[in-house]
């Protein structure tokens, strides 16, 4: 299905609200929108309501074997659907700008920025590593889709626990749950991201902008941090800013 | 209108013929349903069995591609997704089932040349998700007010070894059973609407079941009537 095409009052409307301070929604510029987080039966199964926005996370584990050029290391991956029901206009062909920009920018998050210990992953140097996969499914789009799954991408990595292996000389035991409680991941820091909108050259921001304030924004600082006050990452799209 | 309603009934299912054994595990697990808790479909619904959830959206009827149209009724498209990794072959034969079962009690006559996508998303899988499925679309499908000309359930029942029959399987009922099967039934005369089976049973077993598969659905039914009339009844 097409975009519904946002009209030329309703854009005025929008940029001449935010020149007067005012959001559609009552918020201040550097207010969130109230976040709520709930936990599935599962271990690493989360799902994150920011305002209407709504992404499912779940993280599992597999042995494999490792890259040859990372022999020690353990494998992350990172992979964000937008799920039909998120917007109408999400089809299966139709969305590969914003999903490849907004997978890029949760790998630069969290695989570049090791906030997971990659080298506790490893079972048999060499041979046999853990791969973590962390699959994210936006539900509800209303804007904001990189916070909410980067909120959600690391509290289900934080919920998630896998399950406890021993290494005997050649020999490598698995067990399952029943037999030896699950281990959690090692987690050094937890990066998430803060979204600013920019309207009129960078005059005016928003943080957290909704659905109807990303049509009208021109442009998008993303800056990811941790408790630390260290930046992970920073990306800035759309038009110049002053 | 931005209520979310949410109902759930513990549900004991009565016991088929007679003649069929009496196995411990013939109640139904704990419902739940949320309606209307997404704001961008058109309908939405969770529906929760025992720890089994299904999200389901619906978009509809609303505009098709001209490749897709049919000239005289509305194009249905389910559209399934795992939870963890890419869809393969096990979900393109559950997005087809639960497509014909859609396709039977929709009035896709009213709609000619429009479209209608079901999208029910995999929350937790505890057993039977395909009968979760089908319900979680049902409730969606009425949620987004596509007419329809009667309501639709899913009942999944295993058979385990020793002959005994259990509704409502957990996952590790369904993987130490000897049959799985999964009805789709009608809210009207509880007519039999799809059937997926999978195992080894007569055709005298496969009688039983579907009996005691219908006197399971009017429970699942009375549960969906009571969650209507409750959301309903607060406006």
């Amino acid at each position: 299905m097409k975009e519904t095409p946002l009209s030329n009052c309703e854009r005025r409307f929008l940029l001449r609200a935010i020149e007067e301070k005012k959001r559609l929604d009552g918020r201040q510029t550097y207010d969130y929108r109230n976040i709520r987080i709930s936990f599935g039966t599962d271990y690493g199964c989360c799902i994150v309501e920011l305002g209407k926005t709504r992404v499912l996370g779940q993280v599992s584990c597999e042995l494999v074997s490792p890259k040859l050029n990372r022999a020690t290391e353990g494998i992350l991956f990172f992979n964000l659907e937008l799920s039909q029901m998120a917007a109408p206009a999400f089809e299966p062909g139709r969305q590969s700008d914003l999903l490849v920009k907004l997978n890029r920018l949760m790998e630069r998050c969290l695989r570049n920025s090791k906030c997971i210990d990659t080298e506790s992953l490893c079972v048999v140097a060499g041979e046999k590593v853990w791969q973590i996969r962390v699959d994210l499914h936006l539900l509800n789009h209303d804007g904001n889709i990189i916070d909410a799954a980067s909120i959600a991408a690391i509290v289900a990595l934080c919920h998630f626990r896998r399950p406890d292996v021993s290494v005997q000389g050649d020999e490598v035991t698995l067990y399952t749950p029943e037999e030896r409680d699950p281990v959690p991941l090692s987690i050094h820091h937890m990066p998430i991201c803060v979204s600013f909108a920019f309207f009129q050259q960078g005059t005016y921001l928003l943080v957290d902008p909704n659905e109807r304030e990303e049509r009208v924004m021109d442009g998008l600082l993303v800056i990811a941090m941790n408790k630390h006050r260290e930046i992970c990452t920073i990306q800035s799209s759309g038009s110049e800013m002053q | 209108m931005e209520e979310e309603t949410h109902t759930d009934a513990k549900i004991r299912a009565e016991n088929g013929t007679g003649s069929s054994p009496r196995g411990p595990g013939r109640s139904l697990r704990h419902f739940a349903c949320e309606q209307n808790l997404l704001s961008r479909p058109d309908g939405s619904a969770s529906f929760l069995q025992g720890d089994t959830s299904v999200l389901a959206g619906v978009y509809g009827p609303a505009e098709v591609k001209v490749s897709k149209e049919i000239f005289n009724k509305a194009t249905l498209e389910v559209i399934l997704r795992p939870k963890i990794g890419l869809p393969g072959v096990a979900e393109k034969s559950r997005e087809r089932l639960i497509r014909n079962t859609c396709e039977a009690v929709v009035l896709g006559t009213l709609h000619p040349r429009t479209s209608i996508t079901v999208v029910p998303q995999v929350v937790s899988d505890a057993g039977s998700l395909l009968a979760c499925c089908l319900n979680a679309a049902c409730m969606a499908l009425v949620d987004a007010g596509v007419p329809m000309r009667a309501l639709f359930c899913g009942v999944a029942c295993a058979l385990d070894s020793d002959g005994t029959l259990v509704l409502d399987p957990t996952s590790k009922q369904e993987k130490e059973a000897r049959a799985v099967l999964t009805f789709a039934l009608d809210s009207v005369e509880r007519k039999l609407l799809m059937s997926s089976t999978k195992g080894l049973y007569s055709d005298t077993e496969l009688q039983q079941y579907l009996a005691a598969a219908q006197a399971a659905s009017r429970h699942v039914f009375r549960f969906y009537r009571e969650s209507l009339q409750r959301r309903y009844s607060k406006s």
